[in-house]
């Protein structure tokens, strides 16, 4: 196992290095010269003079290696650089926010899987009944609903029909509510359809057949032992789950303004704050290799029978 | 006996095969109306109208109209093209390229293939949505640049698995006898491998289809895709939520024509993806 987890660590590195050099290669695809944009985002009417200056100071007349070995020199030590708009270090901008997508995922996670866990198995347990059937039909159409598209009809329903919520979420427990729902659908959805079949392909097994052949009684085979068994590829699904939640996440916190990093980097977006879109870029690939590696780990731990690659 | 066993009817291949054509038939009859119908469209769809804003559905505007008094129906009408064909033509390009990629790298191995899967290692590395939101928010707001952000990482899937079914088929006799023959290796790629595996990975690609127009859809609606006044049905939905309260229609009448769109496609890709499991099981 700890072998496993080195080699794991070791295969990181070249990865890493890519994904930082594609995040540095961001700043290079925008259209436009970076000092220029940098003084424009400031909101100085700027001079040739200063252009050439504050090139100097950035450094992009250094060449493109140079550029990039300092930058990710500086990624190193934890600086991702300041902020174009008002000089922040982007970290100090990112740390913040990131609790806050942090807060808003971990909450869409446990609602998706509040719902599809039960649901799932019910579903597979009483498949082709009446209620399988069901919520086949709704986990298909949940599947099919685009993030944005349920935030608007939450809203509309929700907000606008029924008074039941503020508009806008703004980092407040209450606001929590519409934004974990509008992501937590669409997941649900998911998990619902990927639990029931994990669970299907379980229960169909001969040991099944067997212990209830020796007189075992049903729910404590389906608790006791197809659960635990399909417990490994729940967790796979979870993994899989988290790039398009941080996805996800964007549209959402824009439309509900929770203070994320979504929201953040949408901001930054739109006022061609370059270094935080990089930042935000970056945190987010970093977040990601780190779940698939957490996830494969746990899978080795949970059924050691999974050949390690 | 298994307790949970149940005598389920399970669809026959026959019926797995005439459930695809029918979703093939309508998503052929989507494309088709999107093809048709900017000639169609009861008004102008860009014509601003002062005395219709945000009209409800009425004799002129059989959906209403939304804040410029455009018609709501025409601007759907229109953006079907846009939503349908760029989703299309995207999974389409990644499709070829992706697979093209995946065969040299599987055909010919060493420093090509090690290049290429570790430059698809490092775009895996990257949630997609994420990705292609800096790149489009990088590059700016166009469809062409919410194509290319959403391509950019979309072409991984389809080298991947190129590249294992040319690995397999590598050193079949079929193949082995070819070489003999003296064709070159581009000739035997495809006309021998290509045709072999192109099953397989068209499959994959029915199924993402609905996928990448839930994403350009995304952008559009996140200001960084298609950008008004051209109607597409992201970019629609963005800019009348504002007005949600004062003209619905305006709002729902693309929603829904994105929801009807996207489920067909996703069916479509499941009844395509059961078909040939059980073709090829049998």
């Amino acid at each position: 196992m700890t072998k496993y987890i080195g080699r794991r660590l070791l295969s990181l590195i070249p990865i890493l290095i890519g994904i930082t050099f594609l995040t540095f290669l961001l700043m290079y695809i925008a259209p436009g010269d970076a000092a220029q944009k940098k003084l424009t985002a400031q909101g100085v009417a700027v001079t040739q003079e200063q252009i050439e200056h504050t090139r100097e100071e950035m450094g992009l007349n250094d060449p493109f290696l140079v550029q990039y070995g300092k930058w990710f020199g500086n990624v190193l030590t934890g600086d991702l650089g300041t902020s174009y708009k008002d000089n922040m270090s982007v970290s100090s901008k990112l740390g913040p926010a990131f609790q806050r997508t942090l807060i808003l995922a971990c909450s869409s996670l446990v609602l998706a899987l509040l719902v599809s866990i039960p649901t799932g198995i019910f579903s597979a347990v009483y498949q082709g009944g009446f209620w399988d059937h069901f919520f086949r039909l709704l986990s298909f159409i949940g599947n099919s609903l685009p993030n944005f598209l349920i935030s608007i009809l939450l809203m509309y329903f929700l907000c606008i029909k029924l008074h039941m919520f503020p508009v806008i979420a703004t980092g407040s427990v209450q606001g929590l509510f519409l934004p974990t729902l509008a992501l937590g659908i669409p997941l649900a959805s998911r998990f619902v359809r990927q639990i029931r079949a994990e669970v299907l392909e379980e229960i169909g097994k001969d040991y099944v057949t067997g212990l209830s052949a020796r007189g075992v009684r049903s729910s404590w085979i389906l608790f006791r032992n197809v659960l635990r068994n399909a417990m490994s590829a729940i967790l796979t699904i979870i993994g899989l789950s988290i790039g398009g939640l941080m996805g996800g996440s964007v549209v959402v916190e824009t439309i509900f303004s929770w203070p994320g990093v979504g929201k953040l980097a949408m901001d930054s977006i739109t006022a061609r704050d370059y270094p935080v879109i990089q930042g935000f870029v970056l945190i987010m690939a970093l977040v990601y290799v780190l779940i698939n590696l957490l996830t494969d780990l746990c899978h080795h731990w949970l059924d050691p029978r999974v050949e390690l690659e | 006996m298994n307790p949970f066993r149940k005598k389920t009817k399970q669809l026959t291949r026959e019926q797995l095969r005439r459930r695809m054509l029918i979703l093939l038939g309508l998503a052929g009859i989507l494309c088709v109306f999107a093809l048709v119908a900017p000639y169609l469209t009861p008004n102008d769809p860009n014509l601003p109208n002062a005395a219709y804003m945000n009209a409800a559905p009425c004799k002129e505007f059989p959906l209403g109209a939304d804040r410029y008094g455009r018609c709501v129906l025409s601007r759907v009408m229109i953006g079907a093209r846009t939503s349908i064909f760029s989703a299309v033509a995207l999974v389409f390009l990644t499709f070829v390229a992706g697979s093209l990629l995946g065969m040299l790298s599987g055909w010919y191995g060493g420093v090509l293939d090690a290049v290429i899967m570790r430059v698809a290692d490092i775009f895996l590395a990257f949630p997609q949505m994420v990705l292609a939101i800096a790149v489009a928010g990088v590059l700016g707001g166009s469809l062409l640049n919410a194509m290319i952000a959403l391509g950019i990482a979309g072409w991984t899937i389809y080298a991947r698995l190129a590249r294992v079914h040319t690995m397999a088929l590598k050193n079949e006799p079929f193949i082995l006898a070819a070489r003999m023959n003296g064709s070159s290796g581009l000739s035997i790629l495809l006309r021998h491998i290509l045709p072999n595996m192109i099953g397989p990975l068209l499959v994959n690609a029915v199924t993402q289809i609905g996928t990448t127009m839930i994403g350009i859809a995304g952008l559009s609606f996140l200001g960084l895709g298609v950008v008004p006044p051209n109607a597409e049905w992201g970019s629609m939905i963005n800019e009348a939520r504002a007005y949600v309260q004062l003209a619905p229609w305006s709002v729902f009448v693309p929603a829904v024509a994105v929801i009807i769109t996207v489920m067909v496609f996703n069916y479509l890709g499941d009844a395509v993806r059961d078909y040939s499991d059980v073709s090829e099981a049998k």
